[in-house]
């Protein structure tokens, strides 16, 4: 068991955390001399309260090298004959989701599993690109545990907690086992041993691939484990199944409300715990690479029962990606962020400079990325990447429709590599690129251009993955835990995998343990109050019947966050964008037009509900970006940058992870200090 | 551009169907085909009629929700190309475009364009896998896979799952689906333990799911957006008549 010093440290640490966010909301304080309120210039006040701390009771102390260690053999176990009477809801089936449903299952715990798309194998990691990391060092490049979970650390700009990056940086290594084992043809060289690549913020090669197309063979392994496991009849699986909101009793997490999409039936679903794998909510802009169905619900409803919402503003803006091409675009392609192992970006050295990108003499090219980051050139993290894109558009260096876009170029590869071993690494990615703009990248330059891709917020969770409602999990790109202010490329992939694979199914026992927990009927008011709350909803949605489509009102959620909350963040903009969205919310629910009933399918009602919810969390987004003035990562305050427009972090006052309380009015914030004993925070310099 | 779009309207998987014409104007050759079904959503939407369903996800050719037949083949022209994923500009200004679901007795109509595809899940839970439970994985590199057969079996796994394959099949058959597995798998040695009893399960459940005989049409591998090629079915014909004649080893 633990140590003394151990258990002191915990027993400091609990009055903070324990009961969850019931507690919490009783001791919201009045907001603080550090909590800003105040009238922007439109008149909308913008204002946040300041709650108790939170600590994260759950991770070990001592040594970092052995706390998972620790906590693996500190966590109660649940015996084989004991699993089987207890049912875990596991929301998602991406790579999260589906590797944490068949783990369990294969484990011996009844699983239900649940997706929204017609089938398990189309949730969203399905589009990942570029591959995984895994600090197996085949390269013998001076790679480790200890530097992927140093690269990670630092990559996310030290707003990360160090227990679980260096477990994530453990499990990596497992990982690629676990995949290779279950026939994942990943990229092999003529020996038969694994190749590996570089990605962003890493000088070491550790990242393995499967073509272009690493997100979808990884999760067609997981899918495949999760099929198998449904044929045993250890997990259900519900397909067309939406999560609609979390039923929590006696202060559990004890259930989800379902609506069938095809019935339209709502029920409720009941569990011994509840573990939401449902992804990120890059969606709050619209415009994203993520996949259309992508969307904040489960998440958001779980905050509103009471789950703290952690980093909201972290969100993250992909270098490259397909430039919009007009008014119609509905999503934004990805072109993965390995094109920079060989692709060099440049823009014209002159503004305005009209002419084709082959007439363009090389002496009249700014190679920027290589010019200002010479050390890592072209393969500097996202976040610098992007910044970097969006500055020279700014000076009016960009190219293509609008000076939206700067090149990604192939010649010096293709004449280095020659066409065949060009093809090979990208043929896929480039036909993509060919197919969406008609242009030929083998030929002329891609253009590319930032996007929204990925949100390191999330439901806050500890290290067991635990959320502030006992018995609700959160795992993969749902949960905030791992990547700080910004995620390094092919990290997603690996963190999905670890938590749904390694981590959660070690740590959900821990909390099992204690149950089965008492049957809940129909006439729970827990129960029946969420059921009537959303068919109530449904019902408001359906009957607003307004003059504007939920898309135009998605549209124009999206234009606002991109202006204010997306690569600059400015005080004036983000308070200006508070009363964009309360506005536009009001209006959404007395304009609104969501045609047709809720029974059977019905395409328009959930889109309706999810952007309901995108209109919540926007406003979240936006005071958390106004809280943190400093600038870190993704997150970029105009008004704290270096001399040389860097981010500029403010250690000193925001060295924490932010933590917020659902109220219903002014939302709480609740501060987990970050502690740094092995990597010291350092202004991140990739020069 | 200006179109005529007729698309099949059927409100649910009991009631008729029909081919419903609808103009839509002012169309950008950028846009992808399913962008123009959001364009005449939205005004469907406010001249208070219903949308048009239809299943669709990530829209950049990967998730295989999208699929719907246009001009009678699925996926419409281009080779290679998810319907998502074409644009525009490959038709032109006053075109007829004939847009239907997929077609096929183990793929029921749920609504308008979307059908049920659940069968081929089905196919899959019936040996579509490795039997390798997390936690036993011995080292990645402890069994080297030549790079030749790591390529290939690549190639196979590149099905998207989106039954354009069966849609096309005069017989309605997955067999170009199933065939893409069992291959992906075969040629890996993780795959080995189980080869024989994966093809005969999988070929088994996809009897039972109501998908059609193979006869070698080779219309799926014409449509599949992933190129799968058709030397994958003679693949799977080779390793189950391997399996056939040996002791029975179906787990089933």
């Amino acid at each position: 068991m633990s140590s003394s010093p151990e258990a002191a440290r915990r027993a400091a640490a609990r009055p903070a955390e324990v009961g969850g966010a019931a507690v919490l909301s009783a001791q919201v304080a009045v907001p603080g001399a550090d909590a800003a309120s105040g009238a922007d210039g439109s008149g909308a006040g913008v204002a946040w309260a300041v709650g108790a701390p939170i600590a994260d009771i759950r991770a070990p102390g001592g040594p970092i090298e052995t706390r998972w260690d620790r906590r693996r053999f500190e966590a109660r176990l649940v015996n084989p004959a004991n699993r089987r009477r207890l049912t875990v809801i596991v929301v998602g089936t991406g790579l999260a989701g589906a590797s944490a449903a068949a783990t369990l299952g294969e484990a011996g715990y009844r699983v239900k599993s649940y997706c929204f798309q017609d089938s398990p194998r189309r949730a969203h990691s399905i589009a990942a690109q570029g591959g995984i990391n895994a600090a197996k060092n085949y390269r013998n490049d001076g790679d480790s545990v200890h530097r992927l979970f140093y690269d990670t650390v630092k990559g996310g700009d030290f707003r990360s907690r160090e227990s679980n990056v260096h477990r994530l940086a453990q499990v990596s290594v497992e990982i690629i086992d676990q995949c290779v084992a279950q026939g994942v043809p990943f990229a092999r060289e003529y020996g038969g041993l694994l190749d590996n690549r570089s990605f962003g913020g890493a000088q070491v090669s550790r990242t393995f691939y499967a073509r272009g197309q690493t997100g979808q063979q990884l999760l067609l392994g997981a899918y495949q484990a999760l099929e198998r496991q449904v044929a045993a009849g250890t997990v259900q699986a519900f397909t067309r199944h939406e999560m609609l909101d979390l039923v929590v009793a006696d202060g559990r997490a004890r259930g989800i409300v379902v609506r069938d999409l095809v019935t339209g039936e709502v029920s409720v679903e009941t569990a011994d715990a509840v573990v939401l794998a449902t992804g990120g909510y890059g969606n709050v802009f619209f415009l994203s690479t993520n996949a259309k169905g992508c969307n904040v619900t489960a998440t958001w409803r779980a905050h509103r029962r009471g789950a703290l919402f952690a980093n909201p503003c972290f969100t993250q803006i992909h270098p490259t990606c397909i430039p919009q091409s007009g008014p119609h675009q509905s999503k934004l392609t990805l072109m993965s962020e390995s094109l920079r192992n060989d692709g060099r970006v440049w823009v014209p050295l002159r503004a305005g400079d009209g002419r084709a990108p082959g007439d363009i003499p090389e002496a009249e090219r700014d190679y920027y990325l290589e010019r200002v980051y010479p050390a890592f050139g072209n393969l500097v993290p996202r976040d610098i990447a992007s910044r970097a894109a969006k500055n020279v558009c700014d000076e009016g260096r960009g190219v293509g429709p609008g000076g939206l876009g700067v090149y990604l170029d192939f010649a010096d590869a293709i004449a280095r590599l020659g066409r065949p071993a060009v093809e090979e690494r990208y043929g896929n990615l480039f036909e993509m690129y060919q197919r969406i703009t008609g242009e030929d990248p083998y030929e002329v330059p891609m253009r590319i251009y930032p996007a929204v891709h990925y949100t390191m917020g999330g439901l806050w969770v500890d290290y067991d993955l635990r959320s502030t409602i006992p018995g609700l999990f959160v795992i993969g790109e749902a949960n905030f835990s791992d990547h700080g202010a910004n995620r390094l490329g092919a990290s997603a992939l690996m963190q999905g995998l670890a938590d749904g694979y390694f981590v959660l199914p070690n740590t959900i026992n821990d909390y099992l343990a204690g149950g089965p927990f008492p049957a809940l009927d129909a006439a729970n008011p827990a129960v029946s109050s969420a059921l009537s709350d959303v068919t109530g909803r449904i019902s408001r949605l359906l009957s607003v019947d307004g003059d504007r489509t939920v898309d135009s009102f998605h549209r124009e959620l999206g234009r606002i966050m991109w202006e204010h909350c997306g690569m600059e963040r400015t005080d004036a903009g983000l308070r200006k964008a508070v009363g964009e969205i309360r506005s536009l919310r009001e209006e959404f629910w007395s304009r609104v037009r969501v045609p047709s009933s809720g029974a059977g399918l019905n395409q328009s009602l959930e889109r309706a509900g999810r952007v309901a919810d995108f209109l919540e969390l926007a406003e979240l987004m936006c005071v958390d970006a106004l809280h943190r003035t400093e600038s870190c990562g993704g997150h970029f305050r105009a008004e704290s940058q270096t001399p040389d427009g860097e981010a500029l972090r403010d250690d000193e006052r925001f060295s924490y992870v932010a933590a917020w309380e659902w109220t219903g009015g002014v939302p709480v914030l609740h501060r987990e200090p970050l502690e740094f004993e092995y990597v010291t925070p350092s202004q991140r310099s990739y020069k | 551009m200006n179109l005529t779009l007729r698309i099949w309207r059927q409100a649910g998987p009991d009631v008729r169907g029909r081919m419903v014409a609808y103009q839509v104007t002012g169309v950008s050759p950028d846009m992808s085909f399913l962008e123009v079904l959001d364009m005449l959503n939205e005004r469907l939407t406010l001249e208070g009629a219903d949308p048009v369903a239809f299943d669709h996800d990530c829209r950049e050719g990967i998730c295989g929700a999208c699929g719907v037949v246009v001009n009678g083949v699925p996926h419409g022209p281009q080779k290679a190309t998810t319907t998502c994923q074409l644009h525009m500009r490959h038709f032109r200004d006053g075109d007829t475009i004939d847009v239907e679901p997929w077609r096929a007795r183990a793929f029921p109509v749920v609504k308008d364009l979307v059908v049920d595809r659940g069968a081929l899940d089905r196919v899959i839970q019936a040996g579509g896998y490795v039997s390798a439970p997390t936690g036993s994985a011995p080292d990645a590199h402890a069994l080297p896979v030549p790079k030749a057969d790591a390529d290939a079996a690549f190639e196979a796994a590149t099905c998207i799952g989106c039954g354009a394959c069966v849609a096309a099949c005069p017989n309605g058959s997955a067999m170009l689906f199933t065939a893409a597995k069992v291959t992906h798998l075969g040629l890996l040695p993780q795959g080995q333990p189980e080869r024989q009893s994966r093809v005969l399960d999988m070929v088994a459940a996809q009897d039972e799911a109501g998908f059609g005989g193979c006869t070698n049409t080779g219309e799926c591998t014409a449509v599949c957006p992933k190129g799968i090629p058709l030397e994958t079915i003679g693949q799977l014909n080779r390793d189950y008549l391997q399996a056939s004649r040996r002791p029975a080893r179906s787990r089933s």
